[in-house]
């Protein structure tokens, strides 16, 4: 096979990069207008596919462990960017949001991007992570506050 | 037969303006934002999701709002939405038990680890209508209640964990790798694998996999079921971009997950077991999730060594009927002009009635000659 | 697990994805519909090295994530294969016969025929379409093509084939309605061959 790795040395590992991926597709519009706003200084970049709308077809697994099954589809929307360093980015986000998609890969790029990376990773993916973590522990919360306790349950028996 | 009616035209665009209006309503009330509809409407938004087959909350709270609330004309909107995209990627089958859990009840067992979670439900409201939601200045903003400690990240099966005699059949993956069949690009084939089955399941008709599944636990099907989890919350999405070369994660989704088990079945070679059926639905779809779980497990008959005898539990009857696009499509169609169809019946009416009547006439004199 | 591509010094696919892509598929559907009917390309790709840019037009507007690509020897650059996963997201397969597409760019030394995937009884059309990069579609020795499609007889002279094609053209004949589908390319103009037509010199 001819193609070659794009992580080249000095460059993020997948591992990192997966996780930030993951991050900004999670993130709102507004939030990532915020951060890139915030940015003191915004690289010039071209696309090399601009923001197109699409589907994935989501499986599942029959009783959850066995053989996979399509249970129906989802709104994507995908984004590749160059900077002018030559730096691509990437960015697929769940939805219809162009600008969100558009971000999210300029935002992959400037990650990759020794100069930038720690500052993005800190002023960027980490405040996004907390929030998102954030909002997921209240959601989490509110279910468990509907969590039944039984009278004839002996709570040292229930250990959480 | 059809036949090209012209002249038409007038009266569909006037219609299509009529339409306009009465979609509207009394202009003097507000218009409904699709976002309010996405808040407040959610478990219809869910519903037309998971027929529709497309996760977009904004988009099928359009497709509400275009369809005056009429859940199938909404689905028919989106399913017909989704023929102008391209499709990217095909996920990573979605791990159910990674969940970020919000409800979770197993009928079958009480004590689960993580606890009984009831989660947003109305199972136990009084199904009283409550005119404080009709009164002016609506609700306001009414808040849940927040535990000390969040659930745990992830909750494993109530299955996995509580069978540890064998007593309930596992479900393993032995066709890692081969193809799944997709009923969005191939046609309906029997005898379907339960790929086929599942997937014509979860974009099946609610209403009428909801009437099979209750068939087949009044005797039309023999069914003995046991909810042996229900679960809602969210779950990531993995794909595998072919430019990537590694699995990213492009957002969550939420799905309602049943699993269902049912009557147990033993032979000479084989100690008795409890079987499975299964059932997931997009957004929080309980009543869909746990029918299709019903239902999944009545077609699986075949493969259990059962008679199939009942209509649950034919896959040719089932499959192609649940389709609630292709029914409304075929049933509505009668109303189309079939003004040829119908003059060449009642012309061949016409004749039968005239042959009838000489034949009588021509009965009565021979009667009489013999008299 | 594929690699990754090296995405910093691809060419840009369709400039209007949507249109220009439209615009390229009216013309692969007629060059089919019309066998041996020269159709030019108005808006094709700036190609890669290693491909014309009507090769890599008909495989941006044909393929995806879902059917498996095939390149020979010389189409395989580099280039061109970092280029076409990437804008077609196409995986790149090693075996000729699995492939749904295949690109050939050394004509004169193409694998047989045979070698590529002709459908399966219940599906024909799961059959490959093979892009062979040709040297010319008007200059090469004449042969008179017929079938659905061409008004009595057309005269194709396409160029740069190994001598043996054209009875391996014949042989994928007898397996209809099974047999791949051709398109030839040159430059920014193919000529479509479709499994149901017959040639002669």
């Amino acid at each position: 096979m001819t193609a070659q790795a794009a992580i080249k040395d000095g460059d993020a590992g997948i591992a990192d990069r997966r996780r930030w991926m993951g991050v900004l597709a999670r993130a709102g519009r507004e939030e990532l207008e915020e951060a890139w706003t915030a940015l003191p200084s915004k690289p010039a970049h071209r696309f090399m596919r601009a923001p197109e709308i699409g589907l994935v077809m989501v499986q599942a697994r029959a009783g959850g462990s066995g053989n996979p099954f399509n249970l129906g589809e989802m709104t994507v929307t995908r984004c590749a960017l160059r900077l002018d360093s030559g730096v691509v980015g990437f960015g697929y986000v769940q939805g219809r949001d162009k600008r969100r998609a558009e971000l999210a890969a300029a935002f992959d790029a400037l990650l990759q991007t020794p100069e930038t990376r720690d500052e993005v990773l800190r002023g960027v993916v980490e405040k996004l992570a907390a929030a998102q973590a954030e909002r997921r522990a209240l959601r989490s919360r509110k279910a468990a506050s509907t969590k039944v306790e039984f009278f004839t349950m002996v709570r040292g028996d229930n250990p959480r | 037969m059809y036949v090209a009616v012209k002249g038409g035209e007038r009266a569909i665009l006037n219609s299509h303006k009529l339409v306009a209006e009465e979609r509207r309503g009394d202009p003097a009330l507000a218009e409904l934002d699709v976002r309010q509809i996405v808040e407040q409407f959610r478990l219809a938004v869910d519903r037309v999701m998971t027929e529709g087959s497309v996760y977009d909350p904004e988009l099928a709270a359009l497709a509400l709002k275009q369809a005056q609330g009429d859940a199938v004309e909404a689905i028919f909107l989106l399913r017909a939405y989704r023929t102008t995209l391209p499709r990217f990627a095909v996920s990573r089958p979605i791990e159910t038990r990674r969940m970020a859990v919000r409800r979770r009840v197993s009928a079958a067992y009480k004590d689960v680890p993580g606890g009984q979670v009831l989660g947003p439900t109305y199972d136990y409201t009084h199904r009283l209508l409550d005119f404080a939601l009709a009164a002016e200045g609506g609700v306001g903003a009414p808040e849940a209640d927040l535990a000390e400690e969040t659930l745990p990240d992830a909750m494993p099966p109530v299955l996995d964990i509580l069978d540890g005699e064998n007593l309930i059949e596992r479900e393993f993956a032995d066709r890692e790798g081969e193809s799944v069949f997709d009923l969005t690009r191939e046609s309906l084939s029997f005898p379907a694998g339960r790929d086929q089955r599942l997937q014509n399941l979860a974009r099946g008709d609610e209403g009428f996999v909801l009437g099979l599944a209750y068939s087949t636990t009044r005797g039309y099907g023999g069914s003995h079921p046991f909810v042996g989890e229900v679960r809602l919350g969210e779950t990531a999405v993995e794909i595998t971009p072919e430019e990537l070369g590694f699995s990213i994660e492009i957002g969550d989704i939420t799905v309602t997950e049943c699993q269902m088990i049912n009557q147990f079945k033993g032979t000479a070679e084989k100690p008795a077991q409890f079987t499975r059926g299964y059932g997931l639905s997009f957004g929080h779809g309980e009543r869909k999730a746990m029918s299709m779980a019903l239902v999944d497990r009545a077609m699986r008959c075949r493969e259990l060594g059962e008679d199939a005898l009942y209509p649950a539990q034919d896959e040719e009857f089932v499959l192609s009927h649940s389709d609630n696009i292709e029914a409304v499509g075929f049933v509505t169609h009668f109303k189309l002009p079939h003004y040829v169809d119908f003059q060449a019946e009642l012309e061949l009416v016409r004749r039968l009635r005239a042959e009838h009547a000489t034949r009588v006439g021509r009965d009565g004199e021979l009667r009489e000659a013999a008299e | 697990m594929t690699l990754a591509i090296d995405a910093r010094d691809l060419a840009p696919g369709f400039a209007d994805p949507v249109f220009d892509s439209q615009s390229a598929f009216r013309a692969i559907m007629n060059a089919i519909a019309y066998p041996g009917r020269i159709e030019r390309f108005r808006r094709p790709v700036a190609a890669p090295a290693g491909l014309s840019p009507a090769a890599a037009t008909i495989a941006l507007t044909l393929c995806d994530f879902e059917t498996p690509l095939w390149l020979d020897e010389s189409a395989a650059t580099e280039a061109a294969v970092a280029y076409l996963r990437f804008h077609s997201g196409a995986p790149i397969v090693d075996h000729a016969g699995r492939a749904r597409f295949c690109i050939i760019g050394g004509a004169a030394s193409a694998l047989p025929l045979h070698a590529f995937h002709a459908g399966e009884d219940k599906y024909p059309d799961r059959s490959a379409t093979l892009i062979i990069e040709a040297q010319s579609l008007t200059s090469g020795a004449p042969r008179r093509w017929r079938g659905p499609g061409i008004k009595g007889e057309r005269v194709v002279g396409v160029g740069g084939m190994k001598d043996s094609f054209w009875d391996e053209w014949t042989l994928n004949q007898t397996l209809y309605p099974l047999g791949v589908d051709v398109f030839f390319a040159c430059g920014e103009e193919i000529v479509g061959l479709p499994r149901g037509v017959a040639t002669e010199a």
